[in-house]
């Protein structure tokens, strides 16, 4: 069972890196920036009533595990998706599959697994990676955000996999069970699209889509006076390492949202395509320097000056030119 | 952003271990992959990120050595726990893990209760109940 031959490719995020993995194995190509298209997986949403560690939630992607099953609704894909009660019963059932020679997505908690980079072993529990095999009592892993794929003892994937705390992975895995190998892209492509601008420009609350972004903005320029000068800086902070850790590929996935209406462009035979894309890689460099200016007053520790409001007026330009975008790709004829 | 403007802003913190992905465009607009050794704002953030737990680990170390809390406070805060998190690993309320946080609680509390904390910290129930001494 050791030897299914998985084609591992890294990838910036690990949903669609998973996404993009697994569904080449069964022979459909699928890329990256094409699963985060198809899956809508381009947002933005802020939470201040939502804390990690006492700090306001702030995200530029959908909810995990949206991507997924959006895409697989989109392609006619059939996932199988069990959790479990106990460790026993997932780790046989995971072995189970992985003797019939199929590759298995599991939820886990980056916290518990060995070979990720320390820095980044925070509790957090939406991580993806595909075991895709087992050797000398090791399970081969493919981890879509590394390089090369690696192994893992089953000691630490159990901890991974029954991690406590928010979203609770409960051992949770997935695997296909229906690929279709020729899919026509065109329709899926329409329909992610149009989501996405729905979902940044519609909905009718104050946190999401570009009103978010504007709400975070004007929230930012009081920080300091708000929540004192070292919250602030653990506030900012986290805005930037929603923005530009791991899993995005710069720019809070807006970068490869434009690498995928490039793509698009190529299926739909749509020039325009071309050009939105070459305005969102200009609206990623302006959330790019949001980050650098951001990362600068977050080490000066200061609040002196007008760090905040700066800030803050590059953050709202972010907004004005997201509206201006999302509504000229809403108003294409697809 | 450009190819040649992904940043290489390599920090220690990745160890050397890991390279992550970006996406620019090359000399024809078109988006390649690129790998990055770290960009600075993200480094400066998460050493931010980092020093802050460091600090709530050595204010609990000291207050533990001070007999104002139990190890249960220094444990979670290294093992970069919260309450609630804390509470569903050893399967209790958050006004309990609250009320083991006090060291004359801690004292009385019973080997079962203990090694729930332990196998959430990852250790012995020993180092747990010589660390309360």
């Amino acid at each position: 069972m050791s030897d299914i031959q998985f084609n591992h490719v890294q990838t910036a995020h690990c949903e669609c890196g998973v996404i993009s993995n697994i569904f080449r194995f069964y022979g459909l190509d699928i890329s990256e920036p094409m699963a985060l298209g198809i899956g809508a997986g381009l947002f933005f949403g802020h939470l201040p009533f939502v804390k990690v560690n006492g700090v306001p939630g702030t995200t530029y992607r959908v909810v995990p595990g949206a991507i997924f099953s959006r895409v697989c609704k989109r392609l006619g894909v059939k996932m199988e998706s069990h959790t479990f009660s106990s460790v026993e019963k997932a780790t046989t059932e995971l072995d189970k599959v992985l003797e019939k020679g199929m590759p298995v997505g599991l939820q886990s908690s980056v916290y518990y697994l060995p070979y990720f980079p320390e820095s980044y072993r925070f509790h957090f529990n939406a991580h993806n990676l595909v075991i895709y095999g087992k050797k000398n009592g090791n399970y081969l892993v493919s981890d879509p955000i590394m390089e090369n794929v690696t192994e893992i003892d089953p000691k630490s994937l159990a901890e991974a996999r029954f991690a406590k705390g928010f979203p609770a992975p409960k051992g949770k895995m997935y695997y296909p069970v229906v690929v279709p190998r020729e899919v026509d892209f065109t329709a899926p492509i329409k329909a992610g699209i149009k989501q996405t601008c729905s979902d940044m420009l519609n909905i009718p609350l104050p946190w999401f889509g570009v009103k978010g972004i504007r709400f975070l903005a004007k929230r930012l320029r009081h920080y300091p006076e708000k929540v004192g000068d070292r919250r602030a800086t653990l506030y900012l902070g986290n805005i930037i390492r929603m923005q530009e850790e791991i899993g995005t590929g710069g720019a809070g996935f807006r970068f490869m949202y434009a690498a995928f209406l490039q793509e698009a462009a190529g299926v739909l035979k749509r020039d325009d395509l071309l050009g939105m894309a070459q305005e969102l890689t200009a609206i990623g460099d302006v959330w790019r320097n949001f980050a650098f200016t951001a990362g600068r007053v977050c080490k000066s520790r200061t609040t002196t000056g007008n760090g905040y409001a700066e800030l803050s007026d590059l953050m709202m330009e972010c907004a004005a030119s997201e509206d201006v975008f999302f509504r000229k790709l809403a108003a294409l004829k697809l | 952003m450009k190819k040649e403007e992904v940043p290489q802003d390599g920090d220690n913190m990745h160890e050397g271990k890991f390279k992550q992905l970006f996406y620019a465009t090359d000399d024809a607009g078109a988006y390649v992959k690129v790998n990055s050794v770290g960009w600075e704002p993200e480094n400066i953030a998460m050493q931010q990120a980092w020093e802050e737990v460091n600090t709530k680990i050595e204010t609990a170390r000291r207050r533990m050595e001070a007999g104002e809390v139990s190890p249960i406070l220094y444990y979670m805060e290294k093992t970069i726990m919260d309450l609630p998190l804390l509470a569903s690993y050893v399967n209790k309320f958050q006004w309990q893990v609250k009320r083991h946080l006090k060291p004359h609680v801690f004292r009385k509390l019973s080997d079962d209760t203990l090694r729930k904390y332990a196998a959430a910290f990852k250790i012995s129930l020993e180092e747990l109940k010589k660390a309360g001494q």
